[in-house]
Parts: structure tokens; sequence; C-alpha cells
């Protein structure tokens, strides 16, 4: 427990002193939250806290991108040898990783609350601990994720690719820039086999219809089974050195992570429940606000 | 000797088709410096990185302080300490950060203020890892290895790429540790800090021990007595003065002969006639005894340098 810890403070420490981290999980969310609070929602309180679920999703989302690089970069230099020959774990390794990033990410969380209140008077967030609950498991979700395409990558110039294309997976089919009822049919059920479209969705219902956790079961559950399920395929992937040979069937692992939602979304699809939901909840919106938000893009 | 604190019997390493380390076998006493000297590319790293437990060994048995690294890896890495040939900390990472988080993963350690004074880096406590000289960089490495008072230190070409200043400042920190009846392992392809720092060497090539014993042992056991180093005023042929009485080898290095002889006076003696007759000029020599080099070249026909 004291390695981890002593990994998470070393974690933090260097990262604050990465710019490219403070501009890609500080100035880059705040970006998007003007963007949505003023173009979007034009101030409107009620619009704005209709899109405070996917800017919080965004903020949280992002956390697989630098922890992926971050990763394959000490792999590449040979920092995580150095690691491994002291008696540090994989284990202890990842959940440092893991916790680091919900300690670096909730402040943004926190503070793009209280610029909606401050600057876009929305003065009911919703329910406020649903809604960070919500925030951990996804933080520890899409970390998890961020390792797990550490592990399967090799080079930088891989983990990018990869990253870009996950990214635009979950911010468009997902209710995160494009409304959910915007989506093309199709679109909207392939939206229902991906975390992304459960934590916008969470989001959005514990802030809008003031979602207790008992009501959110299903997304916090999934989130939390998926990050559990994430860290312990990562653990079993986690590589060292650039040279070290994944298992053959380390795609395979890899792929089956996403188990808990391919179920979740067959069952989704079935009864239809977040579609309907989503629906009504854009109804309940000022007409104004109709026009979806462009995509932000990232790096 | 003392009980061996370190014991390796034929160790098999390979890396697909090619097999780096072919039945190596070696043992080491508590407080003795060991040192494994070869070309680059014959198996002295992945030897370590095997004893180190971070490399899975294709046969052999291996014992270091009692354990077999791959049946208790994190019990065996709270008892040794080491640099790495390829390795980096994070840029951003201070100094005294480095070594303190180090620190930090252990049961046993020592004092972070001591060992940063030991090495000299109290005035660079402070300073990013990317802000480092080489020189300074291999100081913090070694200063990280002795965190946790390792039993055995592993060096693994711990001056290999640093300018001669700095590399007689490594010398002077391992030969205090060698003073201190610390035991270490270090790999080179200098014969001068075999020379200098090992009690005991072993020689290695193409994934084989082909000689082992204290510098002065294998240096005795050379069947030279002396080395003659020779220029010219004109070029000779090796192959004459191969056949010089007395003369066991010669050959030409950057101008220079070197003849390794049996018996050193009718050598010379030889060599001065045979010029005189070829009408060619002595313009320098030098006798010495044998360095560990050319042991080296005796048993593989090549120089550690080649």
């Amino acid at each position: 427990m004291k390695t981890i810890l002593t990994l998470v403070s070393m974690r933090i420490r260097i990262t604050m002193r990465n710019k490219a981290f403070l501009f890609f999980s500080l100035v880059m969310p705040m970006v998007f939250f003007f963007l949505y609070g003023s173009i979007f929602a034009k101030g409107n309180p009620v619009v704005v806290r209709y899109l405070m679920g996917p800017v919080v999703a965004m903020s949280v989302m992002g956390t697989f991108w630098g922890l992926s690089a971050q990763i394959v970069t000490w792999r590449e230099q040979g920092i995580l040898r150095r690691f491994r020959l002291s008696p540090v774990s994989a284990f202890s390794m990842i959940t440092s990783s893991i916790l680091a990033n919900m300690i670096m990410i909730l402040p943004t969380v926190v503070i793009e609350l209280l610029l909606a209140r401050e600057v876009y008077h929305v003065t009911h967030l919703g329910n406020l601990f649903s809604v960070f609950l919500l925030a951990l498991a996804g933080i520890g979700s899409f970390a998890s994720l961020g390792l797990i395409v550490a592990s399967v990558t090799n080079t930088m110039q891989e983990t990018q690719i990869i990253n870009q294309l996950l990214w635009f997976a979950l911010i468009f089919v997902s209710g995160a820039t494009v409304p959910l009822p915007d989506l093309p049919k199709v679109a909207q059920h392939v939206a229902l086999f991906l975390p992304a479209t459960y934590l916008v969705s969470g989001l959005q219902r514990a802030m809008v219809d003031q979602a207790n956790v008992f009501a959110l079961w299903a997304e916090i559950g999934c989130l939390l089974v998926w990050a559990l399920l994430a860290i312990f395929i990562s653990s079993q992937l986690f590589r060292w050195e650039p040279e070290a040979k994944l298992p053959r069937n380390a795609k395979l692992w890899a792929a089956s992570t996403i188990l808990p939602f391919v179920l979740l979304g067959i069952w989704e699809n079935h009864n239809g429940k977040l579609l309907a939901r989503s629906a009504s909840m854009m109804e309940e919106r000022p007409a104004d606000s109709s026009q979806p938000p462009a995509p932000p893009a990232k790096h | 000797m003392a009980s061996p604190i370190l014991q390796v019997e034929d160790l098999v390493k390979r890396y697909g088709d090619v097999e780096a380390v072919r039945g190596v076998s070696f043992s080491v006493a508590e407080g003795e410096v060991f040192g494994l000297l070869g070309p680059n590319g014959a198996g002295k790293t992945s030897t370590v990185e095997v004893l180190e437990g971070l490399r899975v060994p294709d046969g052999g048995t291996i014992s270091v302080c009692g354990l077999d690294p791959q049946k208790n890896p994190i019990a065996l890495k709270n008892e040794i300490g080491a640099t790495l040939q390829a390795t980096s900390l994070p840029d951003k990472l201070r100094v005294n950060e480095a070594i303190r988080m180090f620190a930090g993963f252990y049961k046993r350690r020592r004092n972070v203020d001591e060992l940063l004074q030991r090495f000299g880096l109290q005035e660079k406590r402070h300073a990013f890892y990317n802000q480092l000289s080489g020189g300074q960089k291999q100081r913090l490495a070694l200063a990280m290895a002795l965190v946790n008072d390792p039993k055995v230190l592993f060096l693994d070409e711990p001056t290999s790429g640093l300018d001669p200043q700095v590399r007689r400042e490594i010398y002077d920190i391992i030969e205090e540790l060698r003073r201190e009846k610390k035991t270490i392992v270090l790999t080179t392809h200098y014969i001068e800090e075999a020379e200098r720092l090992c009690d005991r060497v072993a020689i290695v090539d193409h994934g084989k021990v082909i000689a082992l014993g204290s510098p002065r042992e294998l240096k005795q056991k050379s069947e030279h007595t002396s080395r003659i180093e020779a220029r010219f005023a004109r070029p000779a042929s090796n192959g004459t003065l191969k056949g010089l009485d007395g003369v066991n080898d010669a050959r030409e290095v950057d101008g220079t002969y070197v003849l390794h002889c049996r018996k050193t006076a009718p050598a010379i003696v030889a060599l001065v006639k045979h010029l005189e007759a070829e009408n060619n000029e002595l313009v320098s020599l030098e006798i010495s005894t044998p360095s560990l080099e050319d042991v080296f070249i005796e048993l593989t026909g090549r120089r550690l340098r080649d």
C-alpha cells in the first residue's frame, strides 16, 4: 500500500510539471465547457445543465489518452525497467496510475460544476453524489482502458493511432458531442454498446433528473465492473520492456473487457429505456438549442 | 573462499534462435568484486539480467542470496541493487525525489541525505533528471542502487560512454565500496576496469566463460612472459616476425607491432638482428608484462574491441 501511495505522489508531481498534461486536462476541458455553455447553450441554465453531462464525460474520458502515452513513453525510454529492478509489482504500477488520475481529474470536474453555477447560474446541479460516483467510476474505467492500450501497442505512433480512433468513437457515438436522439438510428443502437454512452447518459440523468445512485445502478455498476475487469486484464498484460512479448491471446483478452457492455448493450437494445429517456430529456430543453454542437478534436 | 552468496550453474539464455548465454557457470563470495569481462554481445548483460530477475533463463540453476530470481522475485529485489545499461528516469523527476521514492519501496533503507552527500549530488538535489550530465546520471544510478543497502550490487557497464575523467570518478566510488566489503558483480569491456576493480574476473566470449581467476592468476596462466611493443621505420611482415626466436605471436595494431614472447632477451636480440638484415630501423621499443587484453587475444585470437 505504501508503495502505491509513493508512486501516486510521484505520478502527480511529475504530471503536474508536464505542460502538455495541463493543457489537455485543464485547458481543453475549459475550452469545451465555455464552448458548450456560451455557444451551444447560449448561456441558458437549463440547457447548460443538460450539456454538463457531455462536458464532464469528456474530461473523464480524456484520462485514457494521457495515461497510455505516458506508459508507452516510460517503457520505450527504459524507465519501467528501473522500477522493475525494485520490489514494485505490476499491480502497484497499475493501481497507482489509476488513483493518480482520479486525484488529478476530479478537480477539473469540480471546477466545471462550480463554473456552471457561478457563470451560467445553474442552481440545481442534480444529485452530486451520483455525479461524483459516476466520474470516479468513469476515470477508473477509462484510465484502465489507457493501460490496456499501452499494453497492446509497442510504439508511441501505434498508441496515438489507437487513441485517435477510440477518442472519436467515444465522443461521437455516445451523446457526448451529438445528442443521442440526433444520431442515425443505427448509430444509436451501436452507442448502446459503448461505455461512453452510459457515462454521458448517467451524468445527464444525475444532473437533469436528479437520479440517485440506485436509479443509476446499471450505469455505475457497468463502469465499475468494466474498471475491475480492465485492471485485472491490464495487470496480466502489463509489459515492463518493449522487447517483452505479449501473450498470444493478449488482444483477445483486451477485447474481452467490452463484455459487460455487450451484455448491457443487448439488454438496452431490447428494452430501449435509455434511448427513450435521452429523447425525452432533449425535448425538455428549450427549443433554441436544437443545433448540435460541433465535434471537438484532440491533438 | 567464503561460502558463495551467488551461484550460477550452466546458465543458458536464448533470444529466438540466438543463444546469447551458452552454459555459464561461476560463483561469487561475499565481499568479493567479481567482473564479467568480454566484448559487446558476449552475453554479459543477459547473464546479469537473469541474475537480477529481469529475464527468464532457458536453462541452468541460479541462486542469489539463497533465492531463485524466478521463484522469489520480490524477496530477491529487496536484497539486491543494480545499475542497468539501458534505463532512464522521468525527465521531470528531481534527484532527491528519485532517491526518496526508491527508498520508499524497501523495508531496509539508507539515509537519503547521506547518499546524496556521498555521491556528490548535494548541489544537484533539486535538479530535474533531464538536467543532469552523463556522469551525474550515473552517480544517481549508483546512489539509487545502494538505497536498500543491498547484499549484492550489480553494475552493468558502469562507465560505458563516460569520458575518462568521469570514469575515474566512478572507479573511485567502486573502490570505496570494495573497501567496505560490498559484494559486487560488474560487467565491462574495459580491461583497465577489470584489472583495477575486480578481485576475480570471468572472461566471457560468445556466451561462454573462457577463463576465470584473479587478474594476476589469469596473467600468470598466460604462456607468454612478456609483451613487446615496437615501432619500425618501415613496415615489417607479421609472418617473419612470428618466426623469430622466442616470439610466440606477432600482430600489427595501428602501426605498432605487438610481440608476445616466451623469452624476452632472445626475442629482442632476434628482432634487432632481423631489422638489421632487412635494412629496417627500430623507432621505439617497450617491454611490458602481459595484460588481460593479451590473455583475451591469446584465448580468442581477437582483440576485445574489434
